[in-house]
């Protein structure tokens, strides 16, 4: 206990002190507002303008969350395909990995002109962004089940669904819920991509008209606001992962739960 | 030596019938089981011996039908393998839990998949199964561990668990796979008495695969010795001792000169070393 809360103190020092370091250096270099705004000047813009930037950030984090659920179902999905299957992940990596690298700011435009701009090509940018880590790691976690396992339960005459049910996805977890982690931060990034080209509503949107107004401690708000964001998910999930894959930590507090 | 010169006492249980297994093709084939012939009788324990790489594991395998025979046939309980109908515990040297599951709950996978517990395994799972993973547990001196994760267990812990786990579903058929390989002299010898009470009160056919001549002994109504390349069953023979047997048997001089005669039997049936 008395580790973990040194932790935890060292920690929020750190982060008060990158910004006390950011606010010290603007000072002393006498940086512009419109190169780099200090740390107390962006929080007095976020609070003053907050009632506008509230409705923004709303919509950013619903298009987050319905995109990054999409890419959940669709990841797991196909995740379970291939790593089930020898031929299925012969087949379609290759392509996955090809669909993986392009860059996501390209295919926005391809969305935006087939559903129109908004918020459908932002959930849809959102999707393919945390799609691929899932995919990746939930075949993974599938395709390393160890063989002598899987004989137990063969020779129990288990179902390939059984097998799938009782030892593949149990296992996967920590795979599957350490690449949530990753994903809800890329699916924050899609959004913002997407809301940047194509929509009238979102923070992506808000951060493009007032760097175009030279707003630049605006376009800072707006960082910082999704920032938080994607550190409070990435903290929710977490969390479920510790409650749901605690065996895989082998921590002593799961054992006694 | 051949099985049929044996008095028969009671049902075949598991024959093999002309069996072979090669792997690869052409030139790179290789013949894991030569042609065996084997029949094991109803509630028979069966041990098979031998050098590594002598096809010991892959006769598991047939008679589990984890894999299928290259030629001939295997039968269990009067049937093709895949056909029967017949429940099988395995247990291997990695014990194999579930890290997941509690050991209770590891010990009862087999009840959430045979037939026909699994129909009852939500209603039961907390009743009747429950009690009797807990009795299973304690008869092998876990009791009061059923909560615990495989994790929190020894490995000789966690090897009595899976003992647990391939005799819960009462398997007519028991498979074990040097289920006592990587455990220290105390803790097998204590394993092997734990594990021949439970034989003698459920009677499922067992075979045991196993390096261990003392373990064979004390274990197996008969001893199967097998050469290697190609895999093959080289000897057949009862073990007369009177049962229960005890660890002090295993010192009496009849016994001593089995295992000689075994141990000798598998050095002169080693692959001759390759020349590298």
């Amino acid at each position: 206990m008395e580790q973990g809360m040194r932790r935890r103190l060292w920690s929020a020092v750190f982060i008060v002190g990158f910004f006390v370091l950011w606010e010290v250096f603007c000072w002393v270099f006498h940086i512009s507002d419109i190169v780099l705004p200090k740390p107390s000047q962006i929080i007095v813009t976020l609070v003053t303008r907050m009632p506008a930037l509230w409705p923004h950030t709303v919509q950013t984090l619903y298009t987050t969350l319905v995109g990054f659920a999409f890419g959940i179902l669709a990841g797991v999905a196909l995740g379970v395909i291939i790593g089930s299957s020898r031929l299925a992940y012969d087949v379609a990596y290759p392509l996955l990995i090809g669909f993986a690298s392009i860059p996501k700011v390209a295919v926005v435009p391809i969305f935006v002109l087939w559903f129109g701009s908004g918020a459908v090509p932002a959930i849809l940018t959102a999707m393919i962004m945390s799609l691929f880590p899932i995919v990746v790691n939930v075949a993974t976690g599938l395709a390393t089940t160890e063989p002598e396992l899987e004989d137990v339960m063969r020779a129990l005459r288990a179902s390939k669904w059984d097998i799938l049910w009782n030892v593949g996805l149990p296992r996967t977890m920590p795979y599957f819920f350490a690449s949530l982690k990753v994903a809800v931060t890329l699916a924050f990034v899609g959004t913002v991509i997407s809301e940047t080209v194509a929509s009238n509503r979102g923070i992506g949107n808000v951060m493009m008209i007032a760097s175009s107004n030279f707003d630049v401690p605006l376009v800072f708000a707006g960082l910082i606001i999704l920032a938080i964001m994607g550190v409070a998910l990435y903290a929710v999930f977490s969390l479920i992962e510790a409650r749901i894959t605690g065996w895989a930590h082998r921590k002593d507090e799961f054992a006694m739960g | 030596m051949n099985a049929e010169e044996h008095p028969r006492t009671g049902h075949t249980f598991v024959e093999l019938e002309g069996v072979t297994l090669t792997y690869g093709r052409g030139d790179r084939q290789i013949v894991a089981l030569g042609e065996t012939n084997l029949r094991i009788d109803e509630g028979d324990f069966v041990a098979l011996v031998g050098p590594s790489g002598c096809g010991k594991s892959t006769i598991l395998k047939l008679v589990t039908g984890l894999i299928g025979a290259s030629t001939g046939y295997v039968y269990v309980a009067g049937r093709e393998v895949g056909a029967a109908p017949v429940r099988v515990g395995m247990a291997f040297q990695n014990p194999t839990m579930l890290p997941w599951l509690t050991v209770r709950d590891n010990v009862m996978m087999p009840l959430k998949i045979v037939p026909p517990f699994r129909q009852d395994y939500a209603t039961k799972r907390k009743t009747e199964f429950r009690d009797r993973a807990e009795a299973l547990l304690k008869e092998v001196g876990l009791g009061g561990f059923g909560d615990k994760h495989p994790w929190q267990l020894s490995g000789g812990m966690l090897q009595r668990a899976s003992l647990c786990r391939a005799l819960i579903h009462e398997p007519q058929l028991l498979m074990l796979d040097e289920p006592f390989g990587a455990l220290d002299q105390f803790t097998r010898e204590e394993l092997w008495a734990v594990m021949q009470d439970l034989w003698m009160k459920l009677k499922p056919t067992v075979i045991l695969v196993t390096h261990d001549l003392k373990e064979a002994g004390f274990l197996a109504t008969r001893i199967c010795v097998m050469r290697s390349r190609p895999g093959q069953i080289i000897d057949d023979a009862p073990v007369p001792f009177a049962r229960p047997r005890t660890i002090d048997m295993s010192y009496t001089p009849e016994f001593v000169s089995m295992t000689q005669r075994l141990r000798e039997l598998i050095v002169a049936a080693r692959p001759v070393k390759e020349t590298v």
